[in-house]
């Protein structure tokens, strides 16, 4: 699988040039290590051994 | 002046499921009654007010579900939609010790997401007051635009199958809906519901009931949607949305701008035009500026910070750069643990391990839930703190009625009187009946209930 199938193919960009882009979002700023395939091995642990079965059994009606 | 006062509330139907080593999986139901074992113990119902004035309770389908007390400030609605997360999060532990108790160990699981394997989808419904004296229905296709494109920064994400294959989409909802706007909320799902129950005085106020959004988990995703709703609802309620925004085809164009991630995907409008997604958050974003301006609103902190980021996403996109909200967003933060998972371990866009991966990032205990893995090794920015959380559990927001409905509860947990509540009543059941209507939201004071509490 390649990046490809999670981004749709973009379109050239247009319009707004704006000030703001200089400054990063001040929530990002705050992230200290925006890298997630660090704790990879941490998540793996934790996950439910049989996904197929884990998965297919979480069915539940539809609410309101 | 201020911009215009509102109240906000935020109900949340929760997935729940388990995984056990010594048993059967339990059904949704059977699971549901552990859950809740706690709260019927205590209160005989499984249909209760907190003291800090939220409302717990079982809905169809087996859904844990969490109403947020009526809020009037950002930071007031945020804390309390994570107290609820909290408070369910707490009953499925509750569960699993109930569980243990009998002999039975395993895992139990809530989701805070939209829809399950097959498909079933369960909601997170906004509600916002507004004011009566407005043409409502009139001015309600002018949201629309916005409401069908907002997912851009308020979308959870997620891996949708198609006739041709899994993809990733913005949304969890946008493929749920089926009507614009409508009353009915199961049978046709609408956007924006109609039903008429603004739990306040209804020759001032009414509801407005958005079931389109996603749940979120990301406290920004959060901030960003009910804070730009409210800022358009107030450009609404100026009666300045121009007339020529109403979308073609609704419910085409949420599905549309869900399956294209750069948000370049066409909205058709009624006049004729054609808008991209995000050409139209930026109609929508400009609008509410030049309505500060002209109006002169003053925004609290929040509100502006709401602002900005809007502002700064609707350039992401227009630059085609998103890295900068890559841990900010959901459908952003999940993209990147999925690409992750899929980059290391060679997995295919419709394994079951990916989909496990995806289910898990809303699963909300501590040490299982990937956003919150996430965020206990601070990967993911936030707004509200732990100690806000912890206390909004407890304590109501302390600007609206629900200050008094908290007052009211608490004092009857302490002096075990019997009583009775909803959204609007509080009511004292022995050793006389007594009532108190608050039909005004906003009123964080009445002598009565004060008087009702003395007797106690």
């Amino acid at each position: 699988m390649t990046e490809q199938n999670f981004e749709s193919a973009k379109s050239a960009p247009t319009g707004a040039d704006d000030d703001d882009n200089a400054a990063t979002a001040k929530a990002a700023k705050q992230v200290i290590v925006p890298d997630i395939s660090g704790i990879l091995d941490q998540i793996d642990a934790v996950l439910e051994k049989n996904s197929e079965e884990f998965i297919s059994g979480f069915v539940q009606k539809g609410g309101q | 002046m201020a911009l215009p006062r509102r109240i906000f509330g935020i109900e949340t139907e929760y997935g729940i499921t388990c995984s056990m080593e010594n048993h059967r999986r339990l059904t949704p139901d059977e699971l549901a009654r552990y859950l809740f074992s706690d709260i019927v113990d205590k209160y005989r119902s499984n249909n209760v007010f907190l003291p800090n004035g939220g409302r717990l309770y079982l809905d169809v389908g087996s859904h844990p579900e969490y109403a947020t007390a009526e809020c009037d400030l950002l930071t007031d609605v945020l804390a309390q939609e994570k107290a609820g997360d909290e408070i369910v999060s707490q009953m499925a532990r509750t569960a699993e010790a109930k569980l243990a108790s009998e002999g039975i160990t395993g895992r139990v699981f809530v989701f805070k997401n939209n829809t399950d394997s097959s498909g079933n989808s369960y909601g997170c419904h906004e509600n916002y007051l507004i004011n009566r004296k407005l043409d409502y229905l009139q001015h309600l296709d002018g949201l629309l635009p916005f409401l069908v494109t907002r997912q851009l920064f308020c979308g959870a994400g997620k891996l949708l199958k198609t006739s041709s294959g899994v993809v990733y989409v913005m949304s969890q909802r946008a493929d749920h809906m089926w009507d614009a706007v409508s009353s009915a909320t199961t049978r046709s799902r609408p956007m924006i519901n109609t039903r008429d129950e603004p739990h306040a005085n209804s020759d001032k106020y009414r509801r407005l009931h958005v079931i389109s959004g996603d749940s979120n988990m990301s406290e920004t995703a959060m901030l960003l949607k009910v804070a730009t709703m409210d800022l358009v609802l107030a450009v609404m309620e100026a009666g300045a949305i121009p007339a020529n925004l109403r979308v073609d085809n609704p419910m085409k164009a949420i599905r549309d701008v869900a399956r294209d991630l750069s948000g370049c995907a066409q909205v058709q409008l009624q006049d004729g035009r054609t808008l991209s997604a995000v050409e139209t958050q930026r109609i929508y974003y400009e609008l509410v500026c030049s309505n500060i301006e002209r109006f002169g609103w003053e925004l609290t902190e929040l509100h502006h910070q709401a602002l900005k980021l809007w502002g700064q996403i609707i350039s992401a996109f227009e630059n085609g750069n998103l890295s900068d909200f890559d841990s900010v967003l959901d459908w952003r933060i999940k993209l990147q643990l999925l690409k992750a998972f899929q980059d290391e371990q060679g997995l295919a866009l419709d394994s079951a391990k990916l989909a496990q991966v995806e289910l898990m990032y809303h699963e909300l205990s501590a040490d299982r839930g990937i956003y919150n893995l996430l965020l206990s090794q601070d990967r993911i920015n936030r707004v509200v703190s732990n100690t806000e959380i912890e206390s909004a559990t407890k304590l109501p927001p302390q600007t609206t009625r629900a200050k008094l409905r908290g007052e009211f509860l608490s004092a009857a947990k302490k002096t075990k009187t019997s009583i009775a509540t909803d959204w609007m009543h509080l009511k004292v059941n022995l050793p006389v009946e007594r009532s108190v209507s608050l039909p005004d939201p906003f009123s964080a004071t009445d002598d009565r209930v004060q008087d009702l509490i003395s007797q106690m």
